[in-house]
């Protein structure tokens, strides 16, 4: 037996692709948990269909999972591959053009018969695997569904649970490819069919076969070993988005002692966090699925009025839905955090898409003048961090704020360097000092030197008073009609907002220096194709540095004369230039915006070749 | 809003006036919102509930400025979402005596939604609709409750609409306590606000009342000396259906409700009022649509219906209680999970 040639490489991108029945996001998740404890760097990209089970076979059900690791730091799930697993004809179809000149394809023949490729829509049937059409690619052509069947014959299975072990199959080979060892995948599957064990032995045995066909099979002749990346020392996990987000929420209510409450309704991709948050009762949490998007928004509205750090989550459409009720969280100067995990719009959209295209909402997307906080998440590990923030400044500052994810930094994931609850922030929750008392009467609406009120709940004896949406008199909280009084509430309640930049931190550069020629500023998931465009442009000689915001209303203030150093400021935004409205308005700067709205991340190379049309900038000095 | 801060109600004795605000109330003079109000004052010291303890939460209409005038904890919402925001509370703070006030545009309308999810939850609180089949605060235009052929400024010719019967309504939505008052019975009204505090789940107030601005006269016949007694039924838990002075009854011809001539039968004959049986609860809601044309029958008031079940925020905390004692709230075993690794 010929040995295969090891291959030593920095980074890897691989695209497993299939049916959206065919087990991909497991696989891609499996594959993911060995990396890491091998201890790799890694980011993933999940990219699913809108339908739970559209057409067999068809362009429109293929569902993907992407993911980079390597042993250098990894920013994002990459933007071509080196190797495509597709499990049809349709995946090859779609992902091919994202394949690296050379690339290896580990394709399943089985989904290749003149079904599949009609339904793929291959021109009379022609197939990929057999007209040399593939020929500048490594292909390697492999009936997983025969195997799989031969290798499971012994197990007495039905042929569709036979079938559903094909995933493990390939798992199995591309450990292989990848010297990585399938045990922790072999835990997983006895854990999770802990009560079928013929089916956990048969996955197991697929699995197995799998990586010893990768052994024996003489075909292959590179196999590739990735280093483990040099991550500062610490403890990891792997971490999604909207499951570090729930955790933020659960640790922030429990370092303070707060009772965490969760209204929101299913949407897509905001869901999961109420599936995460709806698991951990032991700690107190309520979840409430709310019979609405409004509903959800006021029963967190109820549940800040009631003491309990109140958070609604949900995407776009109902956010918008919500707007009426976040303008009363305004008004009452309550605390509350509001999620919106983004997705493609405007009305349905690409609901299983990415996109930031709601920061003008988040901002501006209420009746009146109605500011609050705004912040967001970068990555998938910086949804804790920024939930976190976002509960402090809420409880702190008696605001709603609104914290903007999207399904990018959702459902990617990557390792996390996760906190001890010991070093978590806590926070200083303003109860009633006693002197907002006039004639016995309690003042709620009496402020500190912030504007902020006490956050007074029922049951508290001695301070009852209402609250409402009409317009309050200053300090007594009496509704008011009068106008000078509702400008100087308007004017108040917009400093209050305001002066949280004093409470946040200053805006430090990520990457490059103060005066470069070019700023590539960004918000959000954008984040790992900055950084990586960034690293990129600077290593080939240009002056270019990136910024990121996380609090996009107020901004920090250093903001203005930090960005004011530099020569140009491009904004990449997965909108049609929403950040850059925001900062030309303000700033008075003439930032120009790279626009993408396709529903998938910003891949490097297209920020890099947009911010190189600027290169006259860089070219001055 | 601002409260006087001399009588918290622990151990003192309060009274009706103790729960009034230093706000002007501001409905217009001879609104029945004002009985409403003063039933619910009158009532409030009886209940033996810490004034602090006690919250009234409305949406927007005329009826939902009611907070605003009572001494308690209190919010003035928006339109139609009192009840999500009873619910949050409630959920969260279930030991708060909680009463929504909503009227029938807030409530039957615009919170349609959310009035019948509070039912069905059956969140231990007390919500409490005044219906004066019309929209008040914004002037006059036709309500959910309006008859056909209502006159109003946005039917000049006439409703189209066929209006809601909010008892078959609330019976439909698995509330567990249903009645109807009217503004201009004080003693009634009083006994069925404080049946419904007693309660244990979400208690449904259908209370009458008269719109004197935009639509005067909506309950007449219910209200006017000579012609509420043979239109007003009051139903008493174990009592026959008597009307008139007594001089009517009502008896059952299988599911049908037949009015009869008490010279003729016996108090015994009658149909006996059982507030836990739904389905005479729901014969009941339907006389509501027993108009000239289909045999006319008196309009009921009192408890409809009546019954016990698990409220929300109990099953709500039993849940959580029960995972707390199966497993410790360790934050730090959540935030690494069980696959962490270490970087060493």
């Amino acid at each position: 037996m010929k040995e295969p040639v090891d291959e030593s490489r920095d980074e890897v991108v691989i695209h497993f692709a299939g049916d959206s029945g065919d087990g991909i996001q497991l696989t891609g998740g499996q594959f993911t948990e060995t990396v890491e404890l091998f201890g790799n760097d890694i980011s993933t990209f999940p990219n699913f269909p809108a339908e739970i089970r559209a057409p067999i076979g068809t362009l429109a059900g293929v569902s993907g999972f992407q993911l980079k690791f390597g042993s250098v730091e990894v920013f994002t799930p990459g933007d071509r591959f080196d190797v495509l697993v597709v499990m049809n004809a349709a995946a090859l179809k779609i992902n091919l053009k994202n394949l690296k000149p050379g690339g290896i394809i580990i394709a399943n023949t089985a989904g290749f018969d003149n079904k599949n490729l009609k339904l793929a829509k291959y021109i009379d049937g022609a197939n990929p695997l057999i007209d040399h059409s593939l020929d500048n690619y490594q292909l390697h052509a492999i009936d997983i569904t025969k195997m799989t069947r031969e290798a499971l014959k012994e197990f007495g299975l039905s042929v569709k649970e036979v079938d559903r072990c094909k995933n493990m199959f390939v798992l199995g080979y591309v450990y292989w490819m990848f010297s990585q060892t399938p045990d922790n995948t072999i835990k997983f599957i006895r854990n999770k069919f802990k009560k079928n064990t013929e089916i956990a032995e048969a996955n197991i045995k697929a699995l197995k076969t799998g990586y010893n066909f990768g052994d024996t099979n003489e075909t292959f002749k590179t196999r590739f070993r990735i280093k483990a990346a040099s991550l500062p020392k610490g403890k990891y996990r792997n971490i999604n988005g909207n499951s570090a987000l729930a955790l933020a929420l659960v640790a922030a209510s429990h370092k303070n002692d707060l009772d965490l409450f969760y209204a929101s309704y299913p949407i897509t991709p905001a869901s999961d966090i109420l599936h995460e948050l709806s698991r951990h009762k032991n700690f107190g949490v309520k979840t409430y699925q709310a019979e609405d998007e409004i509903a959800a928004a006021c029963a967190a509205i109820g549940a800040s009025f009631g003491g309990s750090l109140a958070v609604t989550g949900s995407s776009g459409p109902g956010i918008a839905l919500k707007g009426e009720a976040i303008g009363l969280a305004v008004m009452l100067e309550t605390p509350m955090v509001i999620i919106n995990v983004q997705r493609g719009g405007p009305s349905t959209g690409l609901p299983t898409k990415t996109e930031q295209a709601d920061l003008l909402q988040a901002v501006y997307g209420r009746n009146g003048e109605a500011p609050m906080p705004v912040l967001a998440a970068s990555s998938p590990k910086d949804c804790f961090d920024v939930a976190y923030e976002a509960c402090r400044i809420a409880v702190e500052h008696m605001t709603p704020v609104l914290v903007l994810s999207d399904g990018y930094v959702a459902n990617g994931s990557e390792p996390w360097q996760f906190p001890e609850s010991k070093d978590l922030k806590e926070f200083n929750i303003h109860r009633p000092k006693g002197d907002e008392f006039v004639d016995e009467q309690y003042l709620p609406y009496y402020r500190d030197e912030n504007h902020v009120r006490p956050w007074v709940v029922p049951g508290m004896k001695g301070y009852t008073h209402r609250v409402g949406g009409l317009e309050k008199e200053e300090k007594t909280g009496n509704v008011s009609y009068d106008g000078n009084n509702h400008e100087l509430m308007v004017k108040i309640r917009a400093e209050k907002i305001e002066k949280i930049a004093d409470f946040i931190p200053q805006q430090e550069i990520n990457r490059g220096e103060t005066g470069a020629d070019i700023l590539i500023l960004g918000w959000g998931s954008t984040f790992g194709a900055i950084e990586t465009a960034t690293k990129e442009l600077i290593e080939e000689g240009l002056s270019v540095a990136h910024i990121h915001l996380k609090y996009l209303f107020p901004f920090p203030s250093n903001l203005g004369e930090l960005l004011k150093s530099f020569d140009k400021v491009v904004v990449p935004e997965m909108n049609r230039g929403q950040l850059t409205k925001l900062i030309r308005d303000k700033f008075l700067i003439d930032a120009q915006s790279i626009s993408k709205v396709k529903g998938l991340p910003f891949t490097v190379d297209e920020i890099k070749e947009q911010v190189l049309k600027f290169r006259e900038y860089a070219n001055q000095k | 809003m601002q409260t006087k801060n001399k009588s918290n109600g622990h151990g003192e004795t309060l009274t009706a006036k103790d729960f009034a605000t230093d706000q002007d109330v501001r409905w217009c003079p001879g609104c029945g919102d004002y009985s409403i109000l003063k039933q619910i004052q009158t009532i409030l010291p009886s209940i033996k509930v810490p004034r602090e303890n006690i919250v009234f939460i409305s949406g927007i209409g005329c009826s939902s400025r009611f907070p605003y005038y009572m001494n308690t904890y209190g919010m003035h919402s928006i339109h139609g979402r009192a009840g999500a925001i009873v619910s949050g509370l409630k959920a969260v703070n279930p030991e708060l005596d909680i009463w929504m006030i909503t009227g029938d545009g807030d409530s039957l309308s615009i919170g349609g939604n959310h009035l019948i999810h509070l039912l069905r939850r059956n969140f231990n609180l007390n919500i409490v609709l005044f219906n004066n089949q019309i929209y008040g605060l914004t002037k006059g235009q036709y309500s959910p409750t309006s008859p056909k052929g209502q006159i109003s400024k946005s039917t000049p010719f006439g409703s189209v609409d066929r209006p809601f019967n909010p008892i078959t309504l609330a019976l439909g939505s698995e509330g567990t306590f249903v009645a109807r008052a009217i503004d201009r019975n004080p003693v009634h009204m009083r006994e069925i606000l404080s049946a419904a505090h007693d309660h244990k789940g979400a208690s449904f107030i259908e209370i009458y009342q008269n719109c004197n601005v935009f639509n005067d006269g909506a309950f007449e016949e219910f209200t006017d000396k000579s012609l509420k007694d043979q239109n007003t039924l009051y139903l008493e838990n174990g009592k026959p259906l008597l009307f008139d002075n007594d001089s009517k009854g009502i008896i059952l011809e299988g599911f049908k409700p037949v009015i009869v001539d008490m010279d003729s039968y016996s108090p015994d004959d009658c149909w006996i009022h059982d507030e836990e049986d739904k389905i005479k609860a729901s014969i009941l809601a339907e006389f509501f649509d027993y108009t000239e044309e289909r045999g006319k029958l008196p309009r009921p008031f009192g408890v409809f219906y009546k019954n016990q079940r698990n409220t929300y925020e109990q099953v709500f905390q039993d849940q959580i209680d029960l995972y707390r004692s199966k497993r410790e709230a360790d934050l730090d075993s959540l935030l690494s999970g069980n696959n962490f690794w270490e970087v060493k």
